[in-house]
């Protein structure tokens, strides 16, 4: 009975949670879609600030990470094509993957390891130290100042660095194609363009918008929930992480699946 | 006229008091914090708040400055029910309110210069030179001329407390609220805070609340004081009032006499949360 008990309370506590997530962002999308239209500008200043760090100083890491997945995929690609003497669609194997899946949840991970955790341990520690009730003296809603620039950064920034991201796996796995399935540079890309489908690309791209949403959203609200203590700062970086990690998951075997039934036959 | 006779004609056309707090009862989750607490601020008039920790005075600061809800009574700013305003009229209200957080809650992101400027930059219309010209006296009046562009984590914990008194200051409001002002401060410079208090009231006659436990602090620039324990108010006097009082629980505070020592877990709770009312007045 009490086993019963645990597992409807967790699930309460679960959709409350969405439920808070979801305020949250529409709270912060009436900010940067609606409000400026009502006269009540946006921080430009501050969304540039944070998409300078959210998406700029991002690139190398993701530049390097995603060139290494490229040059795994192709590997692991070719060693099954290899035995079906079909080697040279391992080009063809790479971009797919990558555009569709690999891309956008690798992109999204870095992201939530760089940003999700900033999000939440900036906000936390503005938590412990009053000043998010200061901005609330101050007739500043939090929600309007912090999140919102953060929301808007990263609408933009993800979808951007997930293209990067994608283009520098691509490059990984020509590094393998040219140095041991026979391509050149010119026939690896020819033959990337060949099996790119634009539905792959967009779908990567919506994707990602998906999750721009729940890093933020989870990274702010996990940072606005913080206890007092420095402890309690640390446990929400943590819990912003994990749980970031878990929900853009789940997101993305809902939207597979959407796209898979959807989808033309 | 003389001074004296126009302020009085003044007082009786603006006789409604600053703040004016009725039944007022605040609770976090189950436990009730204030027990239904009544009293008034007029305008011009500094309050100290005091109570020993855990009696619920800076829940009352928090409610009177709207960044809690009450679950019962009435709080009303310059007539307004404050708690029943919508959003908007409560930032109106708010930007007629100031308050300095008992660690300053400077932006750490930001310099002093930007902290102040930041409720003129985000409320007002004004431009880049004006706002610059307002940060340079509300750093002036605080005495920190010439600090717009340290850090906080440059300041030390008094210039701290001065910066943030001079955010308050950014948009001349006409109350300002004090979270343990002297708190942390060795006692030089804590003196210091208490000047800059008295010469805020001096100048510009703003309502100040402040809530302290510093017993000297609060002789010094109190008008009226109130002495909260355990969500109730025990007394409501002058500084001269309280002095002379012998209510127990004044005496006690002002005598700094312990507390019984504590000799279990129950007892503890008790003494905590105040399950069993003080006596009554």
């Amino acid at each position: 009975m009490a086993f019963l008990e645990t597992i409807g309370g967790s699930t309460v506590d679960g959709l409350a949670y969405l439920g808070s997530l979801a305020r949250l962002t529409g709270r912060a999308s009436r900010a940067v879609f609606i409000e400026p239209f009502r006269g009540r500008k946006l921080g430009i200043g501050r969304a540039v600030h944070q998409a300078m760090s959210v998406g700029v100083e991002a690139i190398p890491i993701v530049s390097l990470i995603s060139f290494f997945v490229g040059i795994i995929l192709a590997l692991q690609g070719a060693y099954q094509l290899r035995k079906l003497g079909a080697l040279q669609l391992v080009a063809s194997a790479v971009v797919l993957v990558i555009t569709r899946e690999l891309g956008p949840l690798m992109t999204a991970i870095i992201v939530i390891g760089r940003s999700g955790s900033a999000f939440a341990a900036e906000i936390g520690t503005m938590k412990v130290n009053e000043e998010l009730d200061a901005l609330e003296t101050m007739a500043l809603d939090p929600i309007h100042f912090l999140v919102a620039p953060k929301f808007l950064a990263m609408l933009l920034m993800l979808p951007c660095l997930t293209t990067w991201g994608d283009f520098m796996s691509v490059c990984g796995g020509g590094t393998f194609g040219v140095a041991f399935a026979g391509f050149t540079w010119t026939s690896y890309f020819h033959a990337t363009l060949d099996a790119l489908v634009l539905r792959d690309v967009v779908t990567g791209l919506l994707k990602s918008l998906l999750f721009a949403v729940v890093i933020t959203a989870v990274g702010c609200q996990e940072g606005i929930a913080t206890g007092l203590g420095a402890e309690e700062v640390g446990r929400s970086t943590t819990e912003a992480v994990v749980k970031s990690i878990f929900l853009v998951i789940c997101v993305d075997l809902i939207f597979t699946a959407i796209f898979y039934f959807a989808g033309p036959r | 006229m003389t001074k004296t006779e126009h302020s009085t004609a003044a007082s009786d056309i603006t006789s409604q008091p600053s703040i004016s707090v009725r039944d007022l009862r605040v609770n976090y989750g189950e436990r009730e914090i204030l027990h239904g607490i009544s009293f008034d601020v007029q305008a011009g008039e500094t309050l100290v708040i005091l109570g020993g920790s855990g009696s619920g005075k800076s829940t009352l600061l928090r409610t009177l400055a709207g960044l809690e809800q009450p679950s019962g009574g009435e709080v009303r700013i310059q007539g307004l029910n404050f708690p029943a305003l919508s959003e908007r009229e409560k930032d109106e209200l708010r930007l007629k309110m100031g308050m300095s957080f008992q660690s300053g809650a400077l932006f750490g992101s930001m310099t002093v210069g930007e902290n102040v400027a930041l409720p003129l930059r985000e409320n007002t219309a004004l431009d880049e030179s004006t706002i610059e010209i307002m940060v340079r006296l509300k750093l002036d009046q605080v005495g920190l001329s010439g600090f717009e562009r340290y850090a906080p984590s440059q300041l030390s914990g008094g210039m701290k407390k001065r910066a943030a008194v001079a955010r308050a200051l950014a948009m001349d409001p006409e109350i300002l609220f004090f979270d343990e002002p002297s708190a942390g401060l060795d006692p030089i410079i804590a003196a210091g805070i208490d000047q800059l208090i008295l010469k805020l009231k001096e100048a510009f006659k703003i309502t100040i609340l402040v809530v302290t436990h510093e017993l000297a602090s609060a002789f010094l620039i109190a008008d009226r004081m109130i002495l909260i324990d355990k969500g109730n108010i025990v007394a409501n006097g002058t500084p001269a009032e309280f002095r002379a009082s012998q209510q127990p629980r004044v005496r006690q505070f002002l005598d700094r006499i312990p507390e019984a020592e504590v000799t279990g877990e129950i007892d503890y709770l008790q003494m905590l949360t105040g399950e069993i009312p003080p006596p009554r007045r």
